[in-house]
């Protein structure tokens, strides 16, 4: 058979798309919903790892049921809209992000274990330099101090702004503070290496300037609309 | 070929031995330095590229060349990307789906994969008039060349720009006390590229053979 030929080249090549096309829809078909199921537990991970719980995917659903004691979405203005515990956890940050400040569903996770306390877990989510970036910040009970923090990145260059995700860059937010001392939202602001010491500052990534400054608009951004909410709970 | 040549003869050996020295697809055929630059800042992300290369081009390598007799010549390039874009599509869903852990590892490399100036060459190069065999053993061989260049830029950019290495701390903090700073500029792309010409420059000093005659 002549292959350089025309029609052979033509259908060769059609041949191929559909038999790739279709082995490819097939098995991202096949494989959705166990790549949900990972992602819901790994979204519980997350929001126990923000304060301190550590958890396996085995493990997550069942800690997640027993230490998240209630979960509710307000709105910026700081009133409850909803507090069906499911509904919260199904909320979608990239949604929510667009709409305008006042329309905005904001879910609070509650946390309660003998010997820690209450704590408040809040999403966040933003842009990095490839992709988007979140996370989940654990709050004390006065609405003020940062108890825990963790965070997570779609596609940031390993090495340098992929460290977001390090326990190194995230142990830094433990008691930092978002309101100054006449209770004015400030939010965490980026620094070069001077951080320490200082509640309202975090150190940037060495060499990831764009995601750490995308870090920065995502806490302004994110924090910045419980404010009222955060104020009301004092 | 015959079929009574052994499965492991010299020739075949030697395919899986010389990408790691004298035809090194980094240090010598100067492929895939682009991924070389953006993933050794540290050691762990430059182990796993190098895991995950090797799997995608000895496959692609295979089904390249079980194809070789059909690929229309005019477009085999479109071929052989397809190829690798459909095996590095798989393997991340199926990673997403049963390893969850190690997808959000490997997170921007599956991308990285198929724009790995090594995948296109060996298949270019090697795949489309070789046997699968053979081409098989090719492609285990330079995706080893290529994460040994990898791990050793790695070694040296997390040991001077962090002073860790896979994430463990191995400078003792009496010796930063004592005035020693971690070098930031390891950390950035540009320390790469000079590492690797370093490591060419030793290769090349090693073995004369190596030196292009102008």
């Amino acid at each position: 058979m002549n292959t350089n030929s025309n029609t052979y080249t033509f259908l060769y090549a059609s041949v191929m798309v559909l038999i790739v096309a279709a082995v490819l829809s097939f098995t991202a078909l096949q494989l959705k919903p166990r790549q949900n199921k990972n992602r819901e537990i790994e979204k519980k991970q997350d929001i126990l790892k923000a304060v301190g719980v550590t958890s396996t995917p085995a493990d997550a659903e069942k800690l997640y049921d027993q230490y998240i004691v209630k979960a509710f979405t307000v709105s910026a203005e700081g009133n409850v809209k909803s507090e069906d515990k499911e509904e919260a956890f199904k909320v979608d940050l990239k949604k929510e992000g667009s709409k305008d400040l006042k329309e905005r569903n904001l879910p609070v996770f509650v946390f309660n274990k003998e010997g820690v306390g209450e704590k408040m877990i809040l999403p966040v989510r933003g842009k990095g330099m490839w992709g988007p970036i979140w996370g989940y910040i654990s709050m004390e009970k006065d609405g003020n101090t940062i108890f825990g923090a963790t965070f997570a990145h779609k596609g940031e260059t390993p090495g340098l702004g992929a460290e977001i995700a390090t326990p190194a860059f995230q142990d830094q937010f433990v008691g930092k503070q978002i309101f100054d001392e006449s209770g004015k939202f400030t939010s965490i602001i980026l620094v070069k290496g001077t951080a320490k010491g200082n509640p309202h500052q975090f150190d940037a990534v060495s060499g990831g300037t764009v995601t750490s400054k995308g870090f920065e608009a995502m806490l302004l951004d994110n924090l910045g609309s419980y404010e009222k909410f955060l104020k009301s709970s004092k | 070929m015959s079929d009574k040549e052994p499965l492991f003869s010299a020739k075949n050996r030697k395919l899986l031995t010389n990408p790691l020295g004298s035809d090194n697809p980094i240090t010598v055929q100067v492929l895939g330095i682009c991924s070389a630059l953006a993933v050794t800042a540290k050691l762990e992300p430059a182990i796993v590229l190098s895991i995950s290369v090797m799997a995608v081009l000895a496959l692609a390598n295979v089904i390249v060349s079980l194809l070789r007799n059909t690929i229309p010549s005019r477009i085999r390039i479109i071929v052989q990307l397809v190829v690798v874009a459909a095996l590095v599509i798989l393997v991340d869903q199926i990673l997403k789906a049963f390893a969850y852990d190690v997808s959000k590892q490997l997170s921007v490399f599956v991308g990285l994969i198929i724009t790995n100036c090594i995948i296109m060459g060996r298949l270019e190069a090697f795949a489309l008039g070789n046997r699968p065999w053979p081409a098989f053993l090719d492609g285990i061989g330079n995706a080893a060349g290529y994460g040994l260049i990898l791990v050793i830029v790695a070694f040296f950019r997390e040991l001077l720009g962090s002073g860790t290495l896979y994430g463990y701390k191995v400078i003792p903090d009496a010796v930063y006390a004592m005035g020693y700073d971690n070098n930031g500029l390891m950390i950035l792309p540009p320390m790469a590229l000079v590492v690797v010409g370093i490591i060419i420059w030793v290769q090349r000093s090693k073995d004369k053979s190596l030196i292009e005659s102008n």
